[in-house]
């Protein structure tokens, strides 16, 4: 069961402006009927002003698909088209006091929809599907769509791509692609990671957070792939004690074992660690 | 507001009579069944008891009963044997459309070198016989296929099936969560090796399962440790609900025919009444042969999850095999491998009953899915006079 806010069930079960204007002066269809949700978003503009004076809304969809559409057409009225267009997903997600990570899309579809529909106020030609990079077969998504909700959104991971476009979330096959993609958003714009690196003069306290830390995110992680685990149990200056856990404690290959930590530690601490088993 | 529960095939209410009968075995009766005193010895008797009361429901022997945690435990312990106790064959036979504890551990073993062949069903949810047989080869290990579908509840030839994979001397699984306890089922007539069960789908509780292990056929155990069932599945006995499935297993077969009618009845009430209030709905499955508590309709034009909360807002539970209902992003795998429509399968809504649904709950179903249905299609853009295309533009 889905965790929807208050306001979420209260626009789906009473759904504001539904309907298709007669004659509008700009009509928006995202999404079909096959894939699961779609949304036809009909507009009337005050062509004097570029207010919008009327917004309506279809929906085939889940009940956040249903209140997502909703909303926007609250907040669509009364705008102006330039106004209009700062409404991001984000603003249509906030304004129901969130989504469920996993519905993101929802609000996606209803900013898609609100684009679509300016662009044809505008005249402007619909880009032609075939010309775009399509990355998600299962749910026809575009490298550009990928890479626009990535930096509208903040987003890092394959999974909070799928949630918020769905790319990636049927087959999967083109989650390495995903990747790839956020990867090459992301390296542009995040900043280079400060290394640890063995010039830094740590203190014994910053060490020691330090060696817990490798062994938490690289070093057991990988022993506990084969079975195996160890354990922090001391560290002396710059001996680090450790015992070993689980399929390492009768593994012949303590010894290799061993000595792949101490080099690790060597490269992100300090030359000087020498690591043992107790 | 009154819960009106028609989501049977996903769990049901655990009978009063077996809560009533499970009780004294946690603070009272809390022994362990292996131990040499008697406080805790005498309830390896109690354990019996529920073992011949499983055995009775499915016409099995006693000692060919195993009880496990759960229904999961009981499929994946089941494949796990039969590879083991076969190591030259690589090579597993399945449908499409079972439940992921098959499913997903026969894609489990094929990333560890098994050849799996999933077989198709037909529009109905019907079983291809002849893609099995074609599919059988020297090779094979183990075949399994599931007893009744819990999505449609359609019911496969298990028994047909079950006497020529005797012939060929494989090994055979079949997954009967859905049907124990709904239709009769005698193993002797089946001629199937292994046998799953599951407690909370027949009014025990959620954590107790078994297995049927015909005899004579080999077994490796998958939970290894002490010698409890007979070195077949280690972990002290959960007494108390074991006590519980015994209880239900024999609850089960008192009324089993008496059920299975009032059951059918109020069901088919349901879909009459459903096909004839609301346009463009349509059943999924097969019709002739299906478990008597289920039925798989959809509504055109709308989508699952909204009516399941339209539902939700009168107290109705059921559920959907739509996308936005699945954890997943995918529709029902068992619906798509029906080639049903994907506008149906986003409509899909499931409707499982027990003995605990009345009739007056049947008739109040009836009363608001019209208005829901047509509330819900007012806010679609889609309509029986929209063309709506079939297939997704990029995926087929």
């Amino acid at each position: 069961m889905w965790d929807y806010t208050e306001k979420v069930k209260e626009h789906f079960l009473h759904p504001r402006n539904v309907g298709e204007i007669e004659n509008a002066d700009a009509v928006g269809m995202i999404g079909n009927i096959v894939c699961g949700d779609a949304l036809k978003l009909t507009l009337k503009i005050d062509k004097e002003t570029n207010r919008i004076i009327d917004a309506k809304f279809q929906t085939f969809g889940c009940a956040s698909a249903i209140a997502s559409s909703s909303v926007l057409t609250e907040l669509l009225k009364g705008k102006t088209v330039d106004e209009a267009l700062q409404i991001s997903n984000q603003d249509i997600a906030n304004y129901l006091g969130g989504l469920p990570e996993e519905k993101m899309h929802c609000s996606v579809m209803g900013r898609e929809a609100l684009e679509a529909a300016i662009k044809d106020y505008k005249g402007e030609a619909e880009v032609i599907a075939s010309q775009e990079k399509i990355v998600c077969k299962c749910f026809n998504v575009s490298e550009e769509k990928i890479r626009k909700v990535a930096v509208e959104n903040h987003l890092t991971t394959v999974e909070e791509i799928t949630n918020f476009t769905k790319a990636g979330g049927a087959c999967g096959s083109c989650q390495s692609e995903i990747e790839a993609i956020l990867k090459d958003v992301w390296s542009i714009k995040e900043p280079p990671k400060p290394t640890p690196g063995p010039s830094k003069k740590l203190t014994n306290l910053q060490k020691i957070a330090l060696i817990q830390d490798v062994l938490e995110r690289e070093i057991r992680p990988r022993l506990q792939a084969d079975g195996g685990d160890i354990e922090l149990i001391d560290i002396d200056g710059n001996k680090v004690i450790v015992g070993f856990r689980a399929m390492c404690v009768s593994c012949p290959m303590g010894g290799v074992t061993l000595k792949s930590i101490e080099e690790k530690l060597k490269e992100v601490v300090g030359e000087e660690i020498v690591v043992s088993e107790r | 507001m009154k819960t009106l529960y028609f989501d049977n095939n996903a769990t049901t209410q655990v009978a009063p009579e077996v809560l009533e009968e499970m009780l004294p075995y946690f603070c009272e009766y809390y022994g362990n069944p292996s131990s040499m005193h008697f406080f805790g010895g005498q309830l390896h008797r109690k354990v019996e008891e529920a073992r011949a009361r499983v055995a009775s429901l499915i016409g099995a022997e006693p000692e060919e009963i195993i009880f496990t945690s759960c229904g999961t435990e009981s499929d994946n312990t089941a494949l796990m044997s039969a590879v083991e106790t076969n190591p030259t064959k690589k090579h597993i036979i399945t449908t499409k459309v079972e439940h992921p504890a098959v499913l997903n551990f026969c894609k489990h073993l094929a990333r560890k070198g098994y050849r799996v062949t999933f077989l198709p069903v037909d529009t109905q949810g019907r079983l291809d016989k002849e893609a099995l047989f074609r599919a059988l080869d020297e090779d094979t290990a183990v075949v399994s296929i599931m007893y009744a579908n819990n999505e449609t509840g359609v019911i496969f030839p298990i028994a047909e099936i079950g006497q020529i994979l005797r012939e060929r001397k494989v090994v055979s699984h079949t997954d009967a969560v859905q049907a124990v306890g709904k239709i009769p089922i005698r193993v002797k007539d089946l001629s199937v090796d292994i046998l799953t069960l599951s407690g909370h789908k027949l009014h025990a509780p959620k954590g107790i399962g078994a297995l049927y292990v015909r005899k004579g056929t080999r077994f490796y155990p998958y939970i290894i440790g002490g010698h409890q069932e007979r070195g077949r599945r280690a972990g002290t006995e959960n007494v108390a609900f074991i006590v519980g499935l015994g209880k239900a297993c024999e609850l089960a077969e008192q009324h089993l025919q008496q059920e299975t009618e009032y059951l059918s009845r109020l069901r088919d009430k349901l879909e009459k009444g459903l096909l004839e209030t609301c346009p463009d709905v349509s059943v999924n499955g097969d019709t002739a042969y299906r478990l008597p508590n289920t039925t798989n309709v959809s509504f055109e034009f709308v989508e699952g999850e909204a009516i399941l909360l339209r539902l939700d807002e009168y107290g109705i539970c059921a559920s959907s095999g739509s996308a936005c209902t699945s954890g997943s992003l995918e529709p029902s795998h068992v619906l798509r491998a029906m080639g049903v429509r994907n506008t149906a399968i986003h409509g899909s809504v499931r409707f499982s009953l027990s003995r605990y649904n009345k009739e007056s709950e049947i008739d109040q179903v009836i009363a608001v899915m019209p208005s829901i249905i047509k509330d819900l299609r007012s806010l679609s853009p889609f309509g029986r006079n929209q063309l709506t295309p079939n297939r997704c533009p990029a995926s087929s």
